[in-house]
């Protein structure tokens, strides 16, 4: 009896199948491309023949392995994502004011976005940072001006996130002996540190040391942290700028798990366990505009750590497993052009992150492709959040897209492009092999030209742009920070550099450099040259002397 | 007889944002202009130099730190400085309006906000430069 009604429900669709498609040949499609921002094509229908077998057991249930439902069995059931507007701006005490406004509104995880020169660990008043001092982020110094950007915040009540790379040692430092000068200790500080110098040499361009003697300064901070940062995030491993850069979805996913992979090595290679520093490794991806892409390319990540980090890295502890990540829109998908549409697509944006399943979100503003946004624009962008989060119920049940035939065959095609990326890094050598050939430059130089031309070719549409054109630009009111700003800070420095013991800071320089050679752990002489006041530029370029200067070989 | 036109794509300053310099340098190489990008974190003074060296007819630059109103200003009147103000200067990256108007006032080409089409470039750089068409 049941088999017979078996036998009669697949006859029955497998006509109905026939007859749907007979149907939709006759209906003919709409001229457009159906493909991914990155390529893949998509069928007009998925069924549940997209998917596999052991579907069940590669989505499992939230909280548990693989965790592509989600990294908490709760999800935002439980609690909401973070909302986590990166801000910095000025110099410290400008900074500190807004620290102070946001805190006062009930934040309580900054964001420190570091100007240009900081994050090239040169001094404000270096040559190269002309006009750039405070102009994107906060110019930070010395530790003088770290004591200035948290004075009045009790460092041990709030977690700290700080965009940082190449000289993140020093920045680390700096953070790490101004709470001590409020009596906080290592122990209690709560927060991430970007640390990602791998995605430097792929994109984000800000570097310091060629990436061998890089990693060997990423081992000591990771040694130091582990030690006596029990609460610090050590690095949060970043696919943003590769995607800004020009990557695929794909190719952002691929080389970001394996630049994680890569200071798992190398903590395993300091003598750590596994187990003791994997937990405190967060990721931070992009979400760009093809809404079911970017929702798979989360779901993927989450499957893909969770398996590597048990299978290939004999990670036991559960938290060694779960991919948490903060995920920021995407700032190139933002136009010039009629900027308020800018909204609409963060707004898509930041639900696909959403569906994805991330911890923590920043929303772009409207006007980022103009300036630095205004208070209004950022305004707007958290409210997009808070509407997302309150307003349309997508909140209510975890992972609503779990099953979807779609989303898990477009899951399953992540995953497989990201194997497929794996093993030609492993090919070239590993990550830093792979670097040193200009592989990955390569890659996204490819996908970021492929889908310039798509769009110049009208394969693609950007609204306002390649389609619906703007007649004309709309006005909106843009941020500025005003020249004085740096004409300050350089005389700050200048007084600094007056008042302390300069015989005490060159010997504590030439102690960082003893360190770098020796192989000793290079964190310790860094605090102790912070704390007689060197700078970050008297730092780095006394660890450069060592570890010598890194240039690209530009590919175009 | 007719040469072709020499473009120097250039990345000033200390911002790594380098995937709309790439676009340009590529689009304007497939319109069969000869390209010379300088790679990134270049100084007015190193851009300059490289354009009277290589004898160019333009100098694109691509900057989205903010440092454009310092940095911008500087290559142009280099350029004048060493007789060279007839090499045509274009931008393009995350420049406000107002400030637009200000860098056409100094004697910038043209600047090219996000989003828009290369070929406007290639158009841009055929306009200006009308006695090498290749």
């Amino acid at each position: 009896m049941d088999t017979r009604r078996g036998a009669r429900d697949s006859r029955n669709s497998q006509s109905s199948r026939s007859r749907w498609e007979a149907a939709y040949r006759e209906k003919g499609e709409r001229d457009a491309e159906f493909s991914t921002m990155s390529g893949i094509p998509i069928k007009p229908l998925y069924t549940p023949e997209d998917t596999d077998d052991d579907q069940d057991e590669k989505l499992g249930y939230p909280g548990e392995y693989p965790y592509t439902r989600g990294v908490y069995p709760s999800m935002y059931r439980g609690r909401l994502w973070t909302v986590r507007q990166f801000a910095g701006y000025g110099t410290a005490a400008d900074t500190n004011e807004r620290f102070k406004y946001l805190i006062s509104n009930g934040q309580n995880g900054l964001s420190v976005a570091f100007d240009m020169p900081t994050l090239m660990g040169l001094d404000s008043d270096d040559a190269m940072s002309q006009g750039e001092v405070g102009r994107e982020g906060v110019a930070v110094d010395s530790l003088e001006d770290m004591e200035r950007l948290f004075d009045g915040i009790g460092m041990d009540e709030v977690s700290t996130s700080m965009t940082i790379n190449a000289p993140a040692n020093v920045l680390l430092a700096m953070y790490v002996v101004a709470a001590e000068k409020q009596g906080v200790q290592p122990e209690a500080l709560a927060g991430t540190n970007q640390n990602d110098i791998l995605k430097e040499y792929i994109a984000q361009k800000e570097w310091l040391f060629p990436p061998e003697p890089s990693m060997r300064v990423f081992r000591d901070m990771l040694a130091y942290s582990t030690e006596h940062m029990p609460k610090w995030n050590t690095v949060s491993i970043s696919g943003y700028h590769i995607r800004e850069a020009g990557s695929t979805a794909a190719q952002e996913l691929a080389f970001t798990l394996a630049d994680g992979f890569a200071y798992v090595e190398a903590g395993i290679e300091a003598g750590l366990d596994v187990d003791d520093f994997a937990p405190r490794f967060s990721f931070f991806f992009n979400s760009h505009l093809d809404f079911f892409e970017e929702i798979a390319k989360f779901r993927a990540a989450r499957r893909i750590w969770a398996t590597v980090m048990r299978d290939r890295y004999g990670a036991k502890s559960e938290k060694s497993l779960l991919m948490r990540f903060h995920t920021q829109t995407a700032g190139v998908s933002l136009t010039a052009q009629e900027p308020y549409n800018n909204v609409a697509r963060t707004a898509f944006e930041a639900m696909a992150a959403i569906l994805g399943g991330t911890q923590s979100l920043h929303t772009n503003s409207l006007d980022e492709a103009l300036a630095l946004p205004t208070e209004e624009a950022v305004r707007i962008a958290v409210r997009t959040q808070q509407i997302a989060a309150l307003e349309t119920g997508v909140t209510n049940t975890i992972d609503p897209l779990g099953g979807s035939y779609f989303v898990e065959a477009l899951t399953d095609e992540m995953e497989r492009q990201a194997y497929e990326y794996f093993e030609a890094i492993d090919e070239h050598g590993g990550v830093i092999d792979a670097i040193n050939a200009g592989y990955q430059m390569r890659e996204i130089a490819e996908a970021s030209a492929r889908y310039q031309r798509e769009l110049e070719e009208g394969k693609r549409y950007m609204v306002n742009v390649n389609v619906y054109e703007a007649e004309e630009e709309s006005e909106v009111e843009t941020h500025a920070v005003p020249l004085e700003v740096e004409r300050d800070q350089k005389q700050r420095l200048t007084d600094l550099k007056s008042r302390r013991d300069n015989a005490e800071v060159d010997r504590l320089l030439e102690a960082v450099q003893e360190a770098c050679r020796s192989g000793d752990n290079t964190m310790y002489p860094v605090l102790e040259a912070v704390r007689a006041y060197a700078t970050v530029g008297e730092i780095s370029t006394a660890m450069q002397q060592v570890f010598g200067s890194y240039r690209e070989t530009p590919v175009i | 007889m007719e040469q072709t036109i020499r473009v120097v794509v250039a990345k000033v300053g200390l911002d790594g944002h380098d995937r709309g310099a790439k676009i340009i340098a590529r689009a304007l190489r497939d319109a069969g202009m000869e390209v010379i990008y300088t790679g990134l974190h270049q100084t007015p003074e190193q851009v300059v130099e490289a354009a009277i060296q290589e004898d160019a007819d333009a100098i694109g630059i691509s900057i989205l730190s903010g440092a454009h109103m310092t940095l911008v200003p500087r290559i142009v009147d280099l350029l004048a400085e060493q007789g060279a103000d007839d090499v045509a200067v274009f931008c393009g990256g995350t420049i406000p309006k107002g400030d637009v108007e200000k860098l056409k006032e100094l004697g910038v080409g043209e600047v090219f906000t996000p989003g828009t089409p290369t070929t406007r470039a290639v158009e841009y750089i055929r306009e200006a430069i009308p006695a090498r068409q290749g």
